[in-house]
Order: structure tokens, then sequence, then C-alpha cells
């Protein structure tokens, strides 16, 4: 009978998950999932809501990434008052929200990467648990967690002056935005004392760079290998194939960098892409409606968004992408691991970026918002941390919500993340008579590399009912457990 | 001898769109008018959805830290608790840290640790909604007075206080 081993939860990753690895009788890995329990309770709660509600209460969906949400509803709700998608806003209204998303990104990814990948790389897979922490990167390198810390804390504050507050943030509403940026603002994002300043998140992002890029150096085979796969990649792309996270159009590649989504306009993302249920996860399995369930999944995020994007739009940034397209001869790159190297080359655009805003006069302006004719629907899509981050809204006469659906990062990246898992369960627990932690956290490296947010795909902030079947190869339930 | 009064930082945290998971943030709130009532300058508040790593910084040159939270626990209205840094506390995820790994962090890479507290006050109901559960209100009264009357005595006030301390 084959016997299941569980890990549960997976550590250091938003939400609970739970990954079941199914081993034979003479010990060789069957398959393995990755379950998350999702239930569709946030649409269901925001319908009767009046419209104009929405980007604030979206952020209730997630402690983790308020922004994403509250940027994606707002962009939704711009078509609905007619302000257009994307570029219809005013300058200052566009660049005050970019640079907000800039600061959500910067500081979502810094924390990933200190606090989750680098002990990963300090300490290796087989490493202490108990320093594969940013403690543990502090002992040994004390001024790479410093900078950790405070390259955080400055992505914070760009959020805080941005969104107008740290916690429900009001900084985008439909049409635009409710403040602009002041100049003793401005001079504190820009020229603040060290290192809290733009040009010291530039220098540490390009330091953050080569700390990679000497691991993988002298990791190749490992980082190259582990949990690599080809797959299908979609992502948002500016209308000229620039990388960009705040507005465009979306593309799909093959595993040949063939287009299979060619730029098409996000209003219509559900005639290209459809949601799969599969019977094992409550989590949605999002695909290509061209290519089916099958061959039409794909991956999300930042190893997705750079095999999309033709060039990226900062100097040094660019000059990273370069490198890092020349290491597979332009290919898309297929390598779980090299997510870190593409968040890191994202983490140095973003803070090109946030430093060109700040030095845009536009960011001073009054023009807040604008108004057109209203529609009924509308869908606002960006690249949020993780991934592509789809909302779509609907609304009657009365400017309530009648229908909402939400497709979040983690979801586009299902099917990915469990294949992840099930590459690296064989790889590394194949023909072995004990798990052993080295094993289990293998992983958790696979599904760490996706930065998931389950708290966002389960749309259940805290807790989260966990429900554990076992069964055996006759499909038999031979043990279930609820987790409250 | 005048004795100097302590630097005081009450950080409130959780998610004020999830019920009674706002408890921490509403506190630090009517915390902050209190404070701002009686003019102690040597105190402040914060809040924020979860804690994480950059609260290391944040707490590091203060004297006392009480982070307030919210807490399914089986106490009766509150419960309040020094606490100890602690390395192995990382909460079920990466994306948020406990008060102690804060604590601890605090102590490793800024070289300095406030002495620190909990404050947990005891909710019901976690759902999307905006507001405290009536229950978690009177809770949040009775912690509210347990802690400025703690604060009045880190800061040497000599209001004994109570009356005045006393929420409308």
């Amino acid at each position: 009978m084959p016997k299941k081993i569980t890990i549960e939860p997976v550590t250091r990753v938003e939400g609970h998950g739970k990954v079941t690895v199914m081993i034979d009788d003479f010990g060789n890995v069957q398959d393995s999932r990755l379950h998350i329990v999702e239930f569709r309770g946030f649409e269901r709660f925001i319908q009767g809501r009046p419209y104009w509600e929405a980007p604030v209460l979206v952020q209730r969906l997630c402690g983790i990434c308020p922004v994403s949400h509250h940027l994606a509803a707002a962009k939704a709700l711009d078509v609905i008052v007619g302000a257009g998608t994307g570029h219809g806003l005013t300058a200052v209204g566009e660049k005050m929200r970019r640079l907000m998303h800039y600061g959500q990104f910067f500081q979502s990814h810094v924390l990933h990467f200190f606090h989750l990948s680098a002990p990963d790389f300090l300490f290796g897979i087989d490493g202490d648990p108990a320093l594969r922490n940013i403690i543990g990167v502090a002992q040994t390198n004390r001024e790479l967690a410093i900078q950790g810390v405070m390259m955080r804390k400055y992505g914070q504050e760009v959020i805080a002056r941005t969104a107008g507050k740290k916690i429900h943030g009001t900084g985008a509403v439909p049409g635009g935005i409710n403040k602009n940026l002041s100049i003793a603002e401005r001079d504190e994002l820009l020229h603040g004392p060290d290192p809290l300043n733009a040009d010291k998140m530039i220098e540490w992002s390009v330091g953050a760079l080569e700390f990679f890029k000497n691991y993988h150096k002298n990791n190749r085979a490992m980082v190259d290998s582990f949990a690599a796969y080809p797959s299908n990649h979609m992502g948002m792309v500016r209308e000229d194939g620039a990388f960009d996270i705040y507005h465009g159009v979306l593309r799909a590649v093959d595993s040949e960098g063939n287009k299979i989504l060619n730029d098409v306009d996000y209003q219509d993302y559900d005639k290209y892409i459809e949601e799969e249920v599969r019977s094992w996860s409550y989590m949605k399995f999002p695909y290509l409606k061209e290519y089916g369930p099958e061959k039409g999944w794909y991956r999300v995020g930042p190893l997705a968004r750079l095999n999309v994007c033709d060039f990226i739009p900062s100097p040094l940034a660019q000059k990273e992408f370069e490198e890092y397209k020349a290491y597979t001869n332009g290919k898309p790159n297929g390598m779980s691991l090299h997510y870190h190297w593409a968040r890191l080359i994202e983490v140095l655009h973003c803070a090109e970026m946030m430093k060109e805003l700040l030095e845009d006069p536009d960011l001073q302006n009054t023009d807040l918002v604008v108004r057109g004719e209203k529609s009924r629907k509308g869908v606002g899509v960006i690249e949020a941390p993780r991934g592509t981050l789809f909302h779509h809204y609907e609304i009657n006469e009365h400017d309530q919500i009648e229908k909402a659906n939400l497709i979040v990062s983690t979801t586009n990246n299902n099917q990915p993340m469990n294949m992840a898992v099930n590459l690296t369960a064989k790889s590394f627990m194949d023909g072995q008579k004990e798990i052993t932690e080295p094993m289990m956290n293998a992983v958790e490296v696979a599904i760490r590399a996706y930065d998931p947010c389950l708290s966002c795909a389960t749309h259940a902030l805290g807790d989260m009912p966990l429900e554990i079947t076992v069964v055996n190869s006759k499909n038999e339930i031979i043990d279930r457990k609820v987790k409250d | 001898m005048k004795k100097n009064p302590k630097r005081v930082l009450i950080y409130g945290y959780g998610n004020p769109g999830r019920q009674d998971d706002g408890l921490g943030i509403e506190m630090a709130q009517k915390v902050k008018d209190w404070i701002e009532e009686h003019h102690l300058t040597c105190m402040q508040t914060d809040e924020n959805y979860q804690l994480n790593i950059e609260d290391a910084e944040k707490i590091h040159e203060w004297d006392i830290v009480v982070f307030v939270d919210a807490t399914k626990e089986a106490i009766h209205e509150y419960k309040f608790e020094a606490i100890e840094p602690d390395t192995a506390k990382v909460e079920f995820s990466m994306h948020a840290v406990s008060p102690a790994y804060v604590l601890h962090l605090s102590e490793k890479l800024f070289g300095r640790k406030p002495k620190a507290y909990v404050l947990g006050i005891k909710g019901f109901s976690w759902d999307m909604e905006e507001g405290l559960t009536d229950n978690a209100k009177l809770n949040m009264e009775q912690a509210f007075q347990f802690l400025t009357r703690k604060l009045a005595g880190w800061a040497y006030i000599k209001v004994n206080l109570p009356i005045s301390m006393l929420s409308e």
C-alpha cells in the first residue's frame, strides 16, 4: 500500500498549505500535490456594496499585498467611471499609483529575498533549520540582514506616503488618486539621511543581485537543475513590449519563446483564460483557453515577466536583464530557482523607477481625478509581486457591485507550483527510506521560489480550515483530519 | 530627584477589516488620544497589519514596547505578559513574525532590545466586516484602563488615574 507523507503547514509561506507525497511500497514517489483550501467568500462579500468602496474593501483580503488589490480594484473602477484604462488618468494620477506600486513591489520582493531565500543560499537546503531565517543571516552576514530590514522599511515608507496611510490606504480612487506627493514627502524619500534614500536603495539592490550571482556561480548545477522544467509563461507588458508591472497588454510565450497570447487587451481576459476545477484541490487551475488545461497552463511572476518582456526600461536593470537573457541564449528560462534572480532584477528596476518618479515634478500636480462616460463593467489587471492579478467587477443601475471575479497571482501559479513540488519530491525522496528535514525543506524551497500568498489565494486571512485526507492506492480514505 | 519618564511605544497590529482582528489597531488609536490628552511626549503609538522584520529597527531605540494584538486564546478579557527574544517563534508564514522574533532581531541587528510586553485582547468574531463586536469593545475598555495605568506609571505622571482615564 502506498505510504502518504504529509508536510504541513508549508512554513514561511503565507497561509496554510498542505503537501502530500504519495510513496509506493518500494519507496518511490508516485505523485505529489500541493493542496490549498480555497473558498470564494470574498466575491460574495463584496456583492451589493457601492462600487467606489472596492479599492478599500479589497484590502481586507490580505494583509500581505493589500496595495496590489487596492490598485487592481482601482484600475477596474477607472473603466467603470469612464476614465479609461491605464493611461486614461492624469499624469499625477498614474505616476502616484506607479510609485505606490513600485514601493509595494520593492518591499515585498526584499522580504522574500532576505528573509526567505537568502537563508537557503547561505546555509544550503540541508542547512540547520534554526539558522535558515534572517536571524541566521544576521549571524553570518549582519550587513546583509540590516540592508534587508532597511530596504523593507523604505518600501513601506513609500507606500505610506502614496497610499495615505499604512492600513487600508485610500490613495487610489476610481478615476485617479486622492493625494499627490508633497515636496517635503518627496525630499524625504529622495534625499533622506542614509540609508533611507533612493540612491542607497539602488546601491543595495545592485549588491543583492551580486550576492545571488555569486551564489549561482558557485552552485550552478544545483540552482539550474532544481525544479527546472519547460512551460508557458504569462505576464503583462507595455504596448511596445517593455517590462511594465502597472499597465499594458497580456502576453504569453511557450517554452521556446513563441507568442501564444499576442498582446491582448485585458478587458477581454475571460475570452482567453479559463479556470479548471480539480477534485483534489479547492484552488482552481487557470489555463489559456485556446490550448486547453493540459497544454495551456502557464507560470506567472518574476520569471514569467522576464520571459515575456522584450526589454526593461531602466538602465541598470536592463543591463542585468541582458546578462540574464544571455544565460539561456534568449530563450525562456524554466529554472525555478531563477525566480530569485529575476526577482532581484525587478527589485533593482523598482529602485530605479522610484528615483525617476520622485524626481518627476508631475507628482506635485493637483489634477487628481478624471471622469468620463460610465460603464457597467470594468477589469483591472496589474502585475502583483507574485504575478498577474485580475480584478473584474460588474455593477447594477444602483451603482452596487453585482458580480466580482478575482484571479490572484498564486492561483495563476497553481499548476506550476504542483509541477515544482512533484519534480522536487521525485528528485529528493525517491528510494529513500526515511524522510529527512532537508528533503522536506527541498519541497518547501520549490514552493517558496514562487512566493505564494495562500492567504490571497484562499481569500481568507488568518485562519483557514484545513482538511487533510489520506487515501491509499484504491482511493480509500485511510485518514482524515480537519484543522480549524 | 526627578525620575525620567520611560520612552514607550505602543504598537497595535491586526486587520480592522476582519472585525475583532482590529482590536490592536483600535487600541493603538485610543491610546494615541490618551497620550495627546496627557501631553506625554515620551510615548508614541504605531500600527500595522502585522509585525515584520523592519519592526526590529522601529523598536530598538525605545525603553519599553507594548505589542497589542487580538487573541482567540481562552482567557478572560485580556492578558498582559512580558516577552523575551525568541528565534523559534516565526509564525506560520514568512510574511509575518511574532513579537518575540522582532525582539530577537532587534537585539541581533541593532544591538539593543527594549523591555517588551504583549497585551492580548480577547476577540470573538473574525468575518470580513469593519467594526468590533460588542463583547470585544468591552474587553478593550478593560484592557485600556489597565494599560493607561501602566503608562501613567512609566511616565511618572501624578494623576493617580482612573477617572480621567475612564473612556467616555
